[in-house]
């Protein structure tokens, strides 16, 4: 188990407030320009010896991203972008962050705006979070009232000012570039790529957008050193996490702990077990709804990091483990998932649009047993269709759970479905157009 | 995507009073000169709460002249962000969370509760009722699963019971106590909390 004394988070569960005097008692805002003082190629560097990677999905290495901020500003203003859009099904731990250490968020938003020269700083939160920004907004009037942020911030000589914008219930505005429109004041349809928002992004000027957790860790880094963090976790999976555990667990929770600890310690020890055993496990999502589940034999030695979730055929992603036992129906629990995503389909893409909707009313007949055998290849076509055919990762975050569900529970669909759609003419299959042919009596 | 119409029934004219139009000031001084454009949003909210709890349309012809911009394009606004009503909704909103992990923790008891205490259908507003509830999707609270969302604040740990007696309280017109009804701390585990023990115990 990680050592309390390398748990960032030491307020994650509110034990010591999250006001700027205690804050301050924690370590936050201590001698923040002494860090700015050694200059920008200096953070950047020293977050790249971190080995950091982005916190929001991706997984993408924070250091490089900063460093394709242009080196000069030219006419256009640079600026940072917080990504607070947390809608990912099984995960809540940027939530404890805005509610709890809002001043680890503004200290990073401060060097991180320094490191890539943005004078602005946008915090985009998922509307449903209203009172955790709230609370959020005090700490930032907070940090403007002792001079830590504003002119001169914190005495580093930046300006900076920080802006809460709400979004108002829609997923993919979690995706940076329909992030973006929204705050644009648009409806949150994804860009096309390139051009990345490095160098155009809001108003068409530079931006870095990063998620809160990403930049909340960053002061902490800076103070301890790359290498600090870098110790902790294995080579290109480094640091501390925030894991949050959901489902059937005894003892749901979110918990700090170590990148590459095994999933089974996680479930055991920190949520208390499985409901029912271990051995009533069936399942795991290990990092939000859009990461293929691993079945129960793999989840004994799982470790969770990046790259050895990659070697599974799935990911950490947001690192929201939602446990499955064997009281629930899996293809009920993947139909549901599908709904999720017809749902909040921004519908700009025809396979998403169409294939989503597709995915659910399949997986829903399936979980009735009213579907076909050949119908579950049809499905996993349907999924090859969406994957990779779209504007932006949605397409694969709604048709990966889908394969996972079929690379591992495909033995158990079949067994429930042997509709057959030729014999037994009494099911009206909907998207079968030309059913009346397979009719033999016709 | 889902599917959203506005109300039938439509006010004529809507104008923000002087408090709606404070907040609009300050909200439009965040963006820079000439991109007034992305206060849309919050100016919708401003809007939804001046009016009950939902937008009529002729509110979005007025934040359009309001700032400067299409009405057709605050109307996709409007039309795309599952937060803005469109239609009157209770003075107690009641959103309950059925995504997979609400889900496999009971959510639709919450549900059940909501159809025997405020209505059979979702999104319906009974006459002698200050309250309407709907199914949402994952209101990122998963660890504190099942729950609920009423206006502004969080119901979590769930079970059919606690949400009976949590809606009775709103029919009355009484506002419940928010947070976790199994008395936990935050997402602290409950009763099995092995890290930061020497701050909790301080
Ligand atoms: C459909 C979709 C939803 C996403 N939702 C979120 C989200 O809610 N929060 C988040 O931080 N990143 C989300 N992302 C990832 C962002 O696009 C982006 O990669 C991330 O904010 C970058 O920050 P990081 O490098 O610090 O992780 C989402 C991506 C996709 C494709
Ligand atoms: S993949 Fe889906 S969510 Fe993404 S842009 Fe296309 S339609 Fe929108
Ligand atoms: S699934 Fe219900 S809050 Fe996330």
């Amino acid at each position: 188990m990680l050592k309390d004394q390398d748990r960032i988070f030491q307020n994650l569960y509110n034990d010591l407030g999250s006001d700027i005097v205690s804050s301050q008692k924690r370590g936050d805002w201590v001698n923040t320009n002494e860090l700015t003082n050694k200059g920008r190629d200096w953070i950047i560097s020293e977050i790249k010896d971190s080995q950091l990677r982005g916190r929001g999905g991706a997984g993408f290495p924070t250091g490089l991203k900063w460093s394709f901020a242009p080196k000069e500003v030219g006419s256009r203003p640079h600026y940072l972008v917080v990504n607070a859009d947390e809608s990912e099904p099984g995960t809540c731990k940027d939530r404890d962050i805005l509610r709890f250490e809002p001043h680890k968020l503004i200290e990073g938003c401060l060097i991180a705006s320094y490191a890539v020269q943005a004078h602005v700083c946008y915090i985009y939160i998922r509307g449903e979070y209203f009172l955790d920004g709230q609370k959020l907004q005090a700490a930032i009037d907070e940090a403007y009232e002792k001079k830590l942020i504003g002119k001169n911030a914190a005495g580093t000589g930046w300006d900076l000012d920080i802006y809460i914008h709400y979004g108002a219930g829609a997923y993919i505005c979690g995706e940076e570039t329909a992030l973006l429109e929204s705050i644009e004041g648009k409806k949150g349809q994804p860009r096309l790529k390139p051009p990345f928002p490095a160098l155009i992004g809001l108003y068409g000027c530079p931006t870095i957008i990063n998620n809160v957790e990403t930049l909340a860790v960053v002061p902490t880094i800076l103070r301890r050193g790359g290498k600090w963090f870098a110790s902790l976790g294995r080579e290109k999976n480094t640091g501390t996490k925030i894991f949050c555990i959901s489902g059937n667990v005894n003892n749901p929770c979110n918990v700090e702990e170590e990148m590459n600890i095994p999933l089974k310690e996680l479930i055991e020890v920190h949520a208390g077990g499985v409901i029912g055993g271990w051995e009533n496990l069936q399942a795991v999502i290990p990092g939000g709804s859009s990461m293929p589940l691993i079945p129960k034999e793999k989840c004994e030695t799982l470790t969770m990091d990046f790259d050895s979730l990659m070697a599974e055929k799935s990911g950490l992603g947001t690192a929201g483990i939602v446990v499955i036992n064997k009281d629930q129906d899996i293809i009920q629990c993947m139909a549901r998932i599908a709904r999720f995503y017809k749902h909040e389909s921004c519908g700009q893409c025809t396979p998403c649009r169409e294939g989503s909707g597709w995915m659910w009313r399949m997986l829903e007949r399936m979980a009735k047993g009213e579907a076909s055998k050949d119908e579950v290849e049809m499905l996993e076509d349907v999924t090859k269709q969406i994957e990779g055919h779209t504007i932006c990762a949605f397409g694969e975050g709604s048709s990966w759970p889908v394969q996972g569900l079929l690379r591992h529970f495909k033995d158990e669909i079949k067994k429930r479905n042997k509709f057959d759609p030729i014999v037994k003419e009494s099911k009206n299959i909907p998207y079968l157009v030309d059913q009346h042919l397979l009719d033999k009596n016709a | 995507m889902s599917l959203r119409r506005p109300a039938k029934e439509q006010p004529e004219n809507f104008e923000f009073n002087s408090s709606s139009l404070e907040a609009a000031k300050v909200i439009i001084s965040k963006y820079p000169k000439g991109k007034q454009q992305s206060a849309v949003m919050a100016l919708l909210y401003i809007a939804q709460k001046q009016n009950n709890n939902w937008i009529p349309l002729a509110a979005m012809k007025y934040i359009a002249k309001f700032l400067n911009m299409p009405y057709i394009q605050v109307y996709e606004v409007a039309t795309f962000y599952s937060m803005y009503n469109l239609s009157p909704v209770g003075k107690y909103f009641v959103q309950v969370c059925t995504t997979t992990p609400c889900m496999i923790r009971g959510a639709y008891k919450l549900v059940e509760a909501c159809k025997e205490k405020i209505s059979e259908n979702e999104s319906e507003l009974l006459n002698n009722k200050n309250c309407s509830w709907t199914e949402v999707e994952c209101l990122g609270a998963c660890v504190n699963a099942p729950m609920m969302q009423i206006n502004d604040d969080y119901y979590e740990d769930l079970d059919k019971e606690k949400t009976l007696k949590i809606l009775d309280q709103i029919l009355k017109g009484e506002t419940p106590k928010p947070g976790s009804y199994r008395g936990r701390v935050n997402n602290a585990p409950e009763n099995n909390r092995k890290t930061l023990m020497d701050i909790k115990n301080a």
